[in-house]
């Protein structure tokens, strides 16, 4: 209580409000906007691995993020790739659900037999899956897939029904 | 005619002068495992995008060099969504302290990954002391 009357006096605010709400005015209604501070964490740990992405010299995707993707447009669909180097084309799957693709695999492991020894492991192995939302409904039938040189295309054309439709005006 | 504005001030350079590169492209580490059997060592390094003929391996006397060369990408009829990765070369050198038998070096390329086996030379490979009392 005596904290609160201390500080309001210090900034100049004066009235007969109750002490949470000169402490509230006090920091403006912004810090308060997010509720408790746990929410938060979600978003720091987020900024928290773009920024390890960002600064590491070697590019390491972070969990859930695996792998990273790009993105190219058209009016017809989306282009979208990926690079996956090492993976067995029989163990990719490509998962399309309305306007949501899924692209999921596993990495196998070298197996080394006995007697070998690895003087360094930096290749990621194990199982990864990616998904991602779009903006429209894709026409599953005509999605098509293409893996070269350890870089996966997939074309995913927009489903009839979901383009857009030029309409006509008729003069009455 | 409006002539192109170049940096007209002096670049200082590090002492001793870096190498550079011609092209001015992005280049990238590739990540590596090294693991060594009886007979080799052997090198695998993840390199997306490179194929048989884009790659490059030497040998000068202690040091691998790996180099991998991406063709940028650009798809016809798209334009960039938005990107989480880029694409550019791959360079990356090792010093190798193994005796590596030169003559008998292999290298492949298969879904973006570089293997390299470098065996050994004959006479490191048995080497066995034998040790007497006395």
């Amino acid at each position: 209580m005596k904290y609160s009357k201390e500080l309001s006096r210090n900034c100049g605010i004066r009235g007969s409000a109750s002490k949470e709400k000169e402490v509230r005015t006090m920091f403006g209604p912004r810090i308060w906007r997010f509720g408790s501070l746990s929410d938060w964490v979600p978003e720091v740990q987020r900024l928290q691995n773009e920024m390890n992405r960002i600064f590491s010299g070697l590019p390491s995707p972070a969990p859930g993020n695996d792998p990273l993707i790009n993105v190219w447009v058209n009016n017809e669909g989306v282009l979208l790739t990926a690079e996956l180097p090492g993976i067995d084309p029989e163990k990719l799957e490509i998962a399309v659900l309305a306007d949501r693709v899924t692209v999921s695999g596993s990495r196998e492991p070298e197996l080394l037999k006995e007697g070998e020894t690895y003087h360094r492991r930096e290749r990621s192995f194990g199982r990864f899956s990616r998904s991602v939302e779009l903006p429209f409904k894709v026409n599953s039938d005509k999605v098509e897939a293409k893996y070269e040189k350890g870089l996966l295309e997939v074309r995913l054309p927009r489903a009839e029904e979901d383009k857009p439709r030029k309409i006509e005006i008729r003069s009455a | 005619m409006t002539a192109e504005k170049k940096e007209v001030q002096k670049q200082p350079a590090s002492t001793p002068v870096e190498t550079e590169r011609t092209k001015l492209r992005r280049v990238f580490v590739p990540k590596v495992d090294i693991y060594e059997t009886k007979e080799a060592l052997v090198l695998l390094a993840d390199m997306p995008g490179v194929d048989e003929k884009s790659v490059d391996v030497t040998l000068e006397k202690d040091i691998l060099t790996l180099r991998g060369v991406v063709a940028p990408r650009a798809y016809k009829g798209y334009s960039a969504g938005f990107a989480e990765y880029r694409e550019g070369d791959y360079e990356r050198a090792f010093s190798v302290s193994e005796e590596v038998a030169r003559d008998r070096i292999g290298a492949s390329v298969k879904n973006g990954v570089l293997k390299v086996v470098l065996p050994k030379a004959e006479p490191a490979k048995a080497k066995k002391i034998a040790i007497t009392a006395g």
